[in-house]
């Protein structure tokens, strides 16, 4: 029996050693190429998309699905080091001041009582506080949230102080080096032998998805005085991202830069239609009666007194049908506003139904309608009584609505800033990720190893619950679009990942 | 002796995969080391399992053979377009058998067969990019028969009998590719169930036409083995109606076929000590169509595996040389056929065809009682293969790459004669 064990162990010490090996095995470092570059120390920077945002939130399992880690994971095979990245405390999501929350949960899609899916909150109080610094040591995701280009140069970006009256940011609050860091300088410190850098969308988006309430700062050179939500001037633009790219490409042995997409690419603009308004026949005999006078009166008139073109009286004119299919009442702020004259005679309307009707027009085609909007249109006005619902008797503001004035303004921005990211690019000899023609592609439908990806809000598979940031299927596109890019540039042999092996939306109840 | 079989009995668990399909060829020691070659050879009780018919050509009255083998087997997968890789790990699993036959009189002989011929243990890294297909399985079953063996004549004998199985099975996937909770873990489903029992036969010839020459068939009937009513373990899965299935234990049914097998084989021996034998063995594997696991009454779907197995052959030859009065040597190889098609490469049981070289030896401690030792090496070359059966969404998504197994099988035994 004794004889029996030690035979026994002895053989499983001469068998467990004998793996099966392949010829040509993937783990071998001569199975793919790095090409020109140097994969060793991979730094990635840039705003939400590299930091693995979704959701409306960042939470560790987004991070973990991040490009750019995805990236880190295939650049192995080729002499890849480990990508640390700054993981958030849960995979909740919303982030803590002081004991206080000051970002919300992720969303997940949830189901109604209904039976009706949507996204909402996931339940639960966020544990990460963003006064507990995670900085030290390795670091390679350098995305931080909300971030626009003169944001990753700026000094203090990560000055807890600056917080709670907007000039810094919590997300790089929690990794930044010092008060006075800037994001770039941070990442140089890495000493990155790779980079890629994604940055400029938030210098459109915030605009876009405010419905174009900022200012567009075109003209204006300090960045400093800008909001939230406006669009970055082009020059500002360009200086910045040339520092940066000059910084980064300079200093490694080689890079990635990604463009910006069309804002009419994302689910957070094409969900919502701009006549979503079901109604019955009885409502639009009384919506029809009140904007009669409106539309056969008062509008020619004041084409009679030349205050309004032809054309406006066309634009401006309210019709709804019974059933589905009725456009949204908006406030368009390029409209001639008539509050006062209405006011006047002979009109002589109250001052709320002139201020009602001041810029009102219906939506159409050309309009673009905010995801958050969905649950807003058709609900009552508050203490407005029943017959005041918004988009209908009672026009969407401004913040709603995309029209078609501030999308051409959003785009003359965004075709600038891709002229200059690509042909700095280009000067710069880096490779170059054209994502406003993948999310084209994906708005088209883009075929992967599951099926076909597109940017339908929540069934789509290739966009978030926030209609603007990624799934982890979505950002594995991403980098497989990176890698190829990549290849081709330094004659690597990166291999790709299988998009179908990343998960889309998140369902859950909790 | 008595301390030494009961020990191996606690010891023992009884899976292993390797061979074609899940089943697992070492049903004793003497036949292992040439080939795996017994259909034709009278030579042990070891003959209870390969060709019941020769147990009362057995010179003595009582005959005992016992026996344990080690499998060492591993598969690596790597998929060149992703850059992935993974390999199994090399769970050792130890497949045993257990023969007695007695001479009542000259022309009757009875026996029973305790013997291990189906299993499966692969274990691959949890979360691997196969784990849609599988993570782990553990297949056993253990054959218990009954046997007369009859001299017909000085040229003939039949022999047999009922075989009663009693087997578990556990297995364990993720549900999809990319299906995780709130916490971003993989969801899961594992389903388990042991003291599955049915029952089967077997019946073989033995043709004696010469001193020398033998000529044997063996066959053993298909054994069907229904999982009835067994645990099927949800776990990960998100809180959500939108997903057909939530966290919790419901009931499985499912049914997974040892199929039918048949033997044919010569042997001759060329002088009292040199014996040398040929022998094709064909198994059934057509009834395996497809792996269905179904829910009952929990509205959770199907899950339904496509297999498609084909029948398929095994060639062997084997030699022994009986060096003295106390050593005999012995050698062989097997060439394994897959039962597995092209596009149905699934993981859980990753074989392609198979070379086998297996050698070992008897040592004779006195007349009553021998030690037998043999060890087979099964050598499978790389193979670029995919199993393109599994659904996702409506579209069919293969699971492809390059496979390599090995296994090496040393085992030992006794052989025991009144």
């Amino acid at each position: 029996m004794k004889k029996y064990i030690k035979y026994l162990a002895l053989a499983s010490l001469v068998f467990t050693s004998c793996d099966p090996e392949f010829n040509d095995s993937v783990e071998d470092g001569d199975f793919y190429t790095a090409g020109e570059a140097d994969f060793s120390n991979f730094v990635s920077v840039g705003n939400s998309l590299t930091a693995g945002f979704a959701d409306n939130a960042l939470y560790i399992e987004g991070q973990k699905n991040s490009f750019p880690n995805i990236m880190a994971k295939q650049f192995k095979r080729v002499g890849g080091g480990d990508f640390v990245q700054p993981l958030m405390s849960d995979n909740l999501g919303g982030l803590l001041l002081g004991g206080n929350q000051i970002m919300d949960t992720r969303l997940v899609l949830g189901v109604d009582a209904e039976g009706n899916p949507g996204p909402r909150n996931i339940s639960g109080t966020p544990t990460t506080e963003i006064t507990n610094s995670v900085y030290g040591g390795q670091m390679n995701n350098f995305g931080v949230p909300g971030a626009k280009s003169f944001h990753l140069v700026a000094p203090g970006y990560g000055n807890v102080a600056g917080v709670p009256v907007g000039v810094a940011n919590p997300y790089f609050v929690r990794f930044a080096s010092s008060d006075e860091a800037t994001v770039i300088g941070d990442a140089m410190e890495q000493n990155p032998s790779f980079f890629s850098l994604w940055i400029g969308n938030n210098d459109i988006l915030g605009y876009a998805t405010s419905g174009g309430v900022g200012i567009n700062q075109q003209g204006n050179l300090d960045p400093t005085t800008y909001g939230g939500n406006d669009i970055t001037d082009i020059n500002v633009f360009g200086s910045v991202y040339s520092d940066l790219i000059e910084t980064l490409a300079s200093n490694t042995s080689g890079g990635v830069v990604y463009n910006i997409p069309d804002v009419t690419n994302i689910p957070f603009f094409t969900t919502v239609p701009t006549n979503p308004l079901p109604l019955d026949e009885t409502t639009v005999t009384i919506l029809n009666a009140t904007f009669e006078a409106y539309n056969e009166q008062i509008l020619p008139g004041l084409q009679q007194q030349g205050v309004i073109s032809e054309e406006e009286v066309a634009l401006r004119q309210v019709n709804f049908q019974p059933g589905p299919g009725n456009a949204v009442t908006i406030v368009d702020e390029d409209l001639t506003d008539l509050t006062d004259i209405l006011q006047g005679a002979p009109f002589n309307l109250s001052a709320q139904q002139a201020q009602t009707l001041g810029q009102l027009r219906q939506a159409n085609e050309t309009d673009l309608i905010v995801l958050p909007a969905s649950n807003f249109i058709g609900s009552q006005v508050e203490g407005g009584g029943v017959s005041a619902i918004n988009g209908v008797s009672v026009p969407l503001g401004d913040e709603w609505v995309l029209t078609a004035s501030e999308q051409a303004e959003i785009n003359q921005a965004r075709v600038a800033f891709n002229g200059i990211i690509q042909s700095l690019a280009s000067q710069h000899n880096v490779a170059f990720v054209d994502v406003d023609m993948l999310l084209q592609e994906v708005a088209e439908g883009l075929p992967t190893d599951s099926g076909v990806l597109t940017s339908e809000f929540a069934a789509g598979g290739a966009f978030s619950l926030d209609g603007v940031h990624l799934t982890p299927r979505g950002y594995a596109v991403v980098a497989n679009r990176a890698i190829d890019a990549i290849n081709e540039k330094y004659g690597s042999s990166v291999p790709r990942v299988n998009p179908g092996d990343f998960r889309t939306v998140q369902p859950s109840d909790n | 002796m008595k301390k030494l079989l009961l020990s191996l009995g606690l010891l023992l668990s009884f899976y292993s995969v390797y061979a074609g399909g899940y089943r697992v060829a070492t049903q004793g020691q003497r036949a292992l080391a040439m080939g795996h070659s017994g259909v034709a050879v009278v030579n042990s009780a070891e003959t209870a399992f390969f060709n019941p018919a020769g147990l009362i050509l057995l010179e003595d009255r009582l005959n005992v053979s016992a026996g344990v083998t080690g499998v060492f087997n591993s598969t690596t997968w790597q998929n060149s377009s992703t850059g992935q890789f993974s390999s199994t790990e090399r769970n050792v699993s130890t497949p045993f058998y257990l023969y007695a036959s007695y001479k009542i009189n000259e022309w009757l002989a009875a026996g029973l067969s305790v013997y291990t011929p189906y299993g499966s243990r692969v274990e691959w890294e949890k979360d691997w990019p196969g784990s849609h297909l599988v993570n782990e399985i553990e297949l056993a079953a253990i054959f218990i028969q009954p046997l007369v063996s009859v001299k017909v004549n000085d040229y003939l004998s039949v022999g047999g009998g009922p075989i009663f199985v009693t087997g578990s099975v556990d297995f364990n996937r993720n549900l999809t590719r990319s299906l995780v909770d709130e916490q971003g873990n993989r969801a899961n489903v594992g389903i388990s169930d042991s003291g599955i029992t049915n029952w089967g036969w077997g019946a073989s010839v033995m043709f004696t036409p010469t001193e020398e020459l033998k000529v044997g068939f063996n066959y053993r009937s298909e054994i069907m083995m229904d999982a009835r009513g067994g645990n099927a373990t949800f776990s990960n899965v998100p809180n959500s109606p939108i997903v057909p299935a939530e966290n919790g234990v419901v009931p499985f049914n499912a049914s997974l076929p040892l199929p039918a097998e048949w033997s044919l084989g010569v042997s001759y021996e060329f002088s009292e000590k040199f014996m040398a034998t040929v022998q094709v063995d064909r198994t059934l594997w057509d009834v395996y169509e497809s792996l269905d696991i179904s829910f009952p009454g929990t509205g959770i779907p199907d899950a339904v595996n496509p297999r498609n197995y084909k029948n398929s052959s095994i060639y062997r030859v084997g030699a022994q040389y009986k060096a003295s009065e106390q050593w005999t040597i012995r050698a062989g190889y097997y060439f394994d056929e897959s039962p597995v098609q092209s596009g149905f490469f699934a993981p859980e049981t990753p074989r392609n065809d198979g070379h086998g070289f297996t050698g070992g030896f008897s040592f004779e401690l006195n007349d009553k009682l021998a030690l037998d030792f043999a060890f087979l090496y099964l050598r499978f070359s790389e193979v670029d293969e995919s199993y393109d059966f599994y659904m996702e969404d409506g579209v069919q998504v293969p699971f492809e790459g390059t496979f390599k197994s090995n296994a090496f099988l040393p085992g030992i035994g006794i052989t025991y004669k009144l």
